[in-house]
């Protein structure tokens, strides 16, 4: 059935060049549409891969005829085979058509995978970790804040997002510090167990309560705090005292501008030695609830993404 | 073989050539009978019905949760008119308003936990008789992963009522697995979706509980089904029959039916 003589080839062997110069063509008409770099790109590619290719299609006519090795296959011709039994088996072609077609259906069809895929695995995750800044709070004339007791600052992050991104954060003034500097405690609510709202222990003030720009302020007779959720306790400096919590409270940075307290960043505290505007902190950046900052375990938590999970 | 009566040809005619007109393209009769029709062991007893049980939990799951969310808002906007956010209103809505939406909610809401349960008392009924050793194998494995999206399931469904209790249990969760080594924290961020937990994580945790959850678990339980079918179920350790021993030839099954054609046999 099959005439061998006219299975030589009569075509160049297997090339790249096509697909780069369409590659290129594809480009080109992509960049006339978005931008002019892109075409220039497209243009380059196509007439750099048409040489290469026009180069081989005319490799005949130039008279520098490569030695191709004829394509053969390995068909089970059991006619032959019965007709010459001692015919030595052709050696395996080692790079066959149907070996590049098959390759380049798989990499072509991964290379089309991943174009897609890539960006649609980019959007499920990547909005959790951008566009994450939250802009500072400001908590009012320090006037309001009384020495020696805490006040209940407690304020909308992003009200559009509603009651969801309430933070509270329990505010203490030191009073100065020896350098004359105003010294204040300011631990945030969240529990360093797994995040739920730790509670003030003691009554509030419900009399003096005010309102500053939209952040709400309750003086309360407190020297611990407590937590709903497993009975995590903390004393006043968010130093753990029973319960599981890993660490001390988290406590934010603070800034005085214009004699009003502005909240900073919030960062994490591993323990507290000392109390008051005395205390020595030790200060680790901000980490997720639960994650040890200090000692062998932090070791498990070499890199932490910076935002607060509310 | 006597001249068919009136009925059997009418039989033939109206049930049985469509079925072998099906089967000649599909396969559809034989597979049903290969998978239906199968031998078990004679000592076999309650405790091999847990995980057609866990199954039938499971379809309860689907179809119900396929009517509610035919009612179930995913959203924690706060309604103008109740004052409360989207989600709980139209969970309050289905609970105490809609006609027998309460039975529903109930189906699905404690049909969860018998889902769950079902599931550890098929694992520990398969773990017990040591069915999972060779070839099963690969059987415990796609259940241990069905076990894990089962309680995936649970975790992403608790938030969907958007009431304190769910709304602060998903936030102990979430923190639950930010405590993960390494990687924790990353996907803590990713599932609270944002610098607070709020309609995101919501609208996310809901596409993971109706659609991304779900997919899996029946492509799972699927693989699970077919392996079971074509390992056989496994005689308990204490039975007196030899494992995989020849038993007597019987009558192929559905033979009588007419059912099969040739072999016959569905097993
Ligand atoms: C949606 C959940 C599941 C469904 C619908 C399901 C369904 C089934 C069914 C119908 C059987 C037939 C025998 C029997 O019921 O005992 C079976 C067997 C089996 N299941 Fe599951 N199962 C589920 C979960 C699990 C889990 C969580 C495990 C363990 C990690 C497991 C491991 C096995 C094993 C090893 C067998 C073979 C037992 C034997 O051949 O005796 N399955 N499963
Ligand atoms: S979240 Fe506070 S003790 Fe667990």
């Amino acid at each position: 059935m099959s005439d061998t003589s006219q299975d030589t080839p009569h075509v160049p062997g297997p090339s790249l060049w096509p697909i780069g110069f369409a590659i290129g063509v594809a480009c080109l008409l992509l960049g006339l549409v978005i931008s002019w770099i892109v075409a220039a790109i497209g243009a380059v590619l196509a007439v750099v891969f048409g040489l290469l290719w026009a180069r081989d299609v005319t490799r005949d006519v130039r008279d520098e005829v490569p030695e191709i090795e004829p394509e053969t296959r390995a068909v089970a011709d059991t006619a032959a085979a019965a007709s010459a039994p001692d015919a030595a088996p052709a050696p395996l072609p080692t790079y066959t058509r149907s070996r590049f077609l098959e390759a380049s259906t798989i990499g072509l069809g991964a290379a089309i995978g991943a174009i897609v895929t890539v960006p649609v695995l980019g959007f499920m995750v990547l909005p959790s970790f951008t566009n994450l800044e939250e802009s500072e709070a400001d908590l009012g004339p320090i006037d309001n804040f009384p020495e020696g007791t805490f006040v209940i600052a407690s304020y909308l992050a992003n009200p559009t997002a509603g009651e969801v991104s309430r933070r509270t954060a329990f505010v203490r003034n030191n009073g100065p510090a020896e350098s004359g500097e105003p010294s204040f405690t300011i631990l945030y609510s969240r529990c360093v167990h797994l995040g739920c709202p730790v509670q003030p222990n003691g009554p509030i003030d419900e009399d003096a309560r005010k309102e500053v720009n939209g952040v709400e302020l309750r003086p309360v007779l407190a020297q611990s705090f407590g937590c709903p959720c497993h009975g995590g306790l903390y004393d006043a400096e968010g130093n753990r005292q029973a319960g599981p919590p890993v660490r001390s409270m988290d406590r934010y940075a603070f800034s005085i501008k214009d004699g009003r307290l502005v909240l900073g960043e919030l960062f994490a505290v591993g323990s507290v030695s000392g109390s008051g505007a005395s205390a020595s902190i030790s200060r680790y950046p901000w980490s997720t609830p639960g994650t040890h900052v200090d000692g062998i375990e932090a070791w498990l938590y070499p890199i932490v993404p910076s935002q607060v999970t509310g | 073989m006597a001249a068919k009566s009136k009925k059997d040809l009418l039989v033939e005619n109206a049930i049985l050539a469509p079925l072998d007109w099906v089967d000649e393209r599909t396969a559809a009769v034989r597979g049903t009978k290969w998978f239906l029709f199968r031998n078990v062991p004679r000592d076999i007893s309650w405790a091999q019905t847990l995980g057609s049980a866990a199954l039938t939990a499971f379809i309860v799951m689907a179809v119900t949760g396929v009517i509610l969310a035919m009612y179930y808002e995913p959203s924690a906007t706060i309604d103008p008119v109740s004052g409360k956010s989207v989600a709980y209103t139209s969970i309050e809505s289905i609970t105490n308003e809609l006609t027998l939406g309460w039975l529903v909610r109930g189906m699905h809401r404690w049909g969860a936990s018998v889902f769950i349960i079902l599931l550890f008392l098929h694992m520990g009924r398969v773990f017990l008789f040591g069915a999972y050793k060779y070839p099963r194998e690969l059987t415990w494995i796609t259940g241990v992963l069905i076990l894990a999206m089962g309680m995936l399931m649970g975790f992403t469904g608790y938030l969907l009522p958007w009431d304190q209790t769910a709304y602060w249990a998903t936030v102990v969760g979430i923190n639950l697995n930010g405590t993960a080594p390494f990687a924790g924290p990353w996907l803590a961020q990713f599932l609270a979706g944002g610098p607070e937990i709020g309609s995101d994580a919501l609208a996310k945790f809901y596409a993971l509980h109706m659609l991304a959850i779900p997919g899996a678990l029946i492509a799972l339980i699927g693989v699970h089904i077919y392996l079971v079918t074509r390992l056989g179920v496994s005689s308990p350790p204490w039975s007196g029959e030899a494992a995989g021993r020849e038993r007597p030839a019987v009558e192929p099954a559905g033979a009588r039916a007419g059912l099969v054609r040739g072999s016959g046999g569905g097993d």
